[in-house]
């Protein structure tokens, strides 16, 4: 028990304190995964909604794919994107290994087969309700995926708020391609990651608990406005 | 529509920003072991050499064994590791130039205080390991070719057993960092072989004790190579070698040597006299 | 578009016949009304008429086009319409959107619209928090905003009270005397005697008769409409 209530001391302390390096390391973390978020929304979105509306060959193959791919191991994903970017890799040119985007581009890599399995799901259910009246709208098809996707707009922000939140909770494709570099490509999970292997449990802790305040602060937010809009177009 | 520019805007912001964080005008790679890093050393040895050279040093720290891969395949400008047999391998196999050497400090024996195996104040690190097999204690093994596994492994050729055979039941591969394997030890009241850097650093010892040291065999020595640029043409060499010429020179000996936690030296600089 | 062919027109689900055998002809203009007890399968006829669901066999011929060749000139309004969760005003820009209308015009135009429906004061509610009434006069303003030559109205009034009948029917009118063809379900004899200029009576998944408005309702010749229009209930 001492641990728990020496790491809630910590944490206070952490928090009141504000020191410059946890600033900096909370401020990756957030830009990286929210970046890592966007993007895979970008991709995510319409790519859950063309299988949700659209019907092509190997459909179900897809659907199949994207729901198991949700499942997808950090440490797999963060292997590949080293075996990519590193030097001796296809993509080595670019220098990309150890830098944040390498981090974003590994979590983009992680979240956007779930973003894409959520929104499928989500729109899936929409577009049974909506599919005749669009089409008697005379709506094609690629005008349909664009259509639910921003009928299905409020429902689908939890389908990116629960990428973002693998994002910026994993720690095992971060570690791999980012290298957990102090000051350059350090987040909050390796942090957490190197004080356990520190032994300094207490510390590892209070840093856990104020990932998961920041966490839990952007979900209230964003469900907020997500509960807003929905009780507007209910 | 005019939502989704804005959204497209504040992706290109957070791409600018985090690019913007990881553009530094020079900086080299140096893959290190996590015994350094969990130190603390870096900490205090980088900034001095990254003021006066305008360097940015880039730490990435795993096992020995993964830091001369990461040297292989041309992702590190320097390595800085503890298993001169393996570093040997890798300078005679052309993936990096000379072998300096750096500092050392010892491997030592931990294990908790009720020593049931009986090693403590023992000499011979060999027949400490042999009493552990013996008495068929628990001991985490890093398992992951590390340069203490290398040495743990080395130690129990001496002690002319082989532990593996026992995996899972007193002798435990844990495949995993000094760090992660002394908590493991710790919550298990297992026997372990430590740097004394990690241990010197560790923050949850509980019953977790010194048992054994001073064995000459549990010699540590550290060294660093810059990685050859005929294998890797990417290798930042000039920089990388100004680090390494800095490390062994007087004033990054002094360095070194003026690491202390609670008053105790963690490494020897090789280069004393 | 007319005339409108249907010939051995056929549907059957679990060995039972939803459409037995449907044949007929419409050529002339105004309201056709497709009146039926529930279930003697409309609704199921006027999708089949619009190209949505294919008929097991039979022809439908709109001026000699298939109704997958003729959709884009063919409306239609559900019996539970979906209001799209965006504005009042954007459900009609999105309709004009897919009828290629440029983006300059298509305000000025829904604006129009919605005038028409008596809906110029919701313009920028959410449309999915409308009443029964006025969604319906919504969805019928978005279906006809597209221009169609034919439009299809499946129940327009289910479940609509007096007064939101009563201004549904004269956007119904209204539009008919803009010169677009209407084919309308309904179950409800009432109306069909307000709206309709010819009646296709609709039984059992057959058709039992097709006449003038009129003459229906002062002498039906078959034996089931002649029951319906006394108000016994058709089993």
């Amino acid at each position: 028990m001492d641990e728990f209530s020496e790491s809630l001391r910590l944490t206070v302390q952490l928090l009141v304190s504000l020191e410059p390096e946890l600033v900096e390391i909370v401020s990756l973390s957030l830009s990286v995964s929210v970046s890592a978020t966007v993007l895979a929304a970008l991709i995510g979105l319409p790519l859950g909604a063309a299988v949700a509306v659209l019907r092509f060959p190997g459909r179900s193959a897809l659907t199949a794919l994207l729901n198991a791919s949700m499942g997808l191991p950090p440490v797999v994903v963060g292997l590949a994107v080293y075996l990519l970017l590193s030097r001796a890799g296809p993509l080595g040119e670019l220098g990309l290994l150890f830098t944040p985007q390498a981090m974003v581009i590994a979590q983009c890599l992680l979240i956007t087969p779930l973003i894409a399995a959520l929104a499928r799901q989500t729109l899936a259910d929409l577009d049974e309700n909506c599919r005749e009246q669009l089409q008697v709208l005379d709506t094609r098809p690629l005008n349909m995926v664009g259509a639910l996707l921003w009928d299905g707009r409020f429902s689908l922000i939890t389908a990116v708020l629960a990428g973002f939140g693998r994002a910026i909770a994993e720690v095992g494709a971060v570690i791999i391609v980012g290298g957990n570099i102090s000051g350059v490509t350090r987040v909050m999970t390796s942090t957490i990651a190197l004080e356990t292997s520190k032994g300094n449990l207490a510390l590892a802790l209070a840093l856990g608990l104020i990932l998961v305040t920041i966490t839990l602060s952007i979900n209230l937010l964003v469900t907020g406005v997500q509960n807003v809009a929905t009780r507007r177009y209910a | 529509m005019n939502r989704r520019r804005n959204l497209l805007n504040i992706a290109c912001c957070l791409l600018a920003l985090i690019s913007s964080q990881a553009v530094a005008e020079r900086f080299i790679v140096v893959a290190s072991t996590t015994s350094i890093e969990n130190s603390g050393l870096f900490a205090h040895l980088l900034p001095p050499f990254e003021e006066r050279s305008g360097i940015q040093v880039r730490v990435v720290s795993v096992g020995t064994g993964a830091a001369l891969q990461f040297g292989r395949r041309c992702d590190a400008d320097v390595v800085m590791v503890h298993a001169p047999d393996l570093e040997q391998d890798f300078v005679a196999s052309g993936f990096g130039l000379e072998r300096h050497p750096l500092m050392h400090n010892d491997f030592i024996l931990v294990g908790p205080d009720h020593d049931p195996a009986g090693i403590r104040g023992l000499s011979r690190a060999a027949e400490a390991f042999a009493r552990i097999a013996n008495t068929q204690s628990r001991f985490v093994s890093r398992a992951d070719r590390s340069g203490t596994h290398a040495k743990e492994m080395e130690l129990w050729r001496i002690a002319d057993f082989d532990p593996t055979a026992s995996s899972g039941q007193w002798y435990l591969e844990t495949g995993s960092g000094m760090g992660q394997a002394l908590n493991t030890a710790r919550a298990m009241d297992a026997y372990v072989l430590a740097d004394r850097a990690s241990w010197l650093g560790f923050g949850n010892r509980g019953q977790l004790q010194v048992l054994a040291q001073g064995d000459p065999i549990l010699f540590n020595p550290y060294g660093v190579i810059l990685v050859n640029e005929q294998h890797c043409p990417n290798t930042r060499s000039a920089a990388g070698q100004q680090f390494i010429d800095w490390l062994v020179s007087e004033a990054g000996q002094q360095q070194i040597a003026s690491f202390t936690i609670d008053g105790s030296p963690l490494f020897v600089p090789a280069h004393t006299d | 578009m007319m005339p409108l062919k249907v010939s051995g027109v056929r549907m059957e689900r679990n060995g039972r016949a939803l459409l037995d055998e449907v044949s007929f002809c419409l050529a002339a203009n105004g309201v056709h009304v497709i009146l039926g007890p529930n279930g003697a399968g409309k609704s199921l006829l006027l999708r089949v008429l619009h190209g949505l669901i294919e008929p097991d066999s039979g022809q439908i011929e709109w001026a000699g086009r298939t109704p997958v060749a003729a959709q884009p000139e063919l409306g239609m309004v559900l019996q539970q319409p979906v209001m799209l969760r965006r504005s009042v005003l954007s459900n009609l820009t999105f309709a004009l959107a897919r009828k290629g209308v440029p983006r300059r015009q298509r305000k000025a135009q829904a604006l129009r619209a919605l005038a028409h429906a008596e809906l110029e004061s919701l313009a920028h509610q959410p449309a999915p928090c409308l009443s029964g009434g006025e969604a319906q006069r919504l969805a019928i303003v978005r279906a006809w905003v597209q221009r169609p030559k034919v439009l299809f109205f499946d129940e327009p009034c289910a479940n609509l009270d007096p007064r939101s009948t009563y201004k549904v029917e004269a956007l119904i009118r209204e539009i008919s005397a803009s010169g677009t063809q209407i084919i309308l379900t309904t179950h409800d004899l009432a109306q069909a005697r307000r709206l309709a200029s010819e009646v296709l009576f609709l039984a059992n998944g057959q058709v039992q008769e097709h006449t003038v408005a009129d003459l229906f309702f002062r002498s039906p010749r078959s034996l089931e409409a002649a029951a319906y229009l006394e108000g016994q209930l058709l089993l």
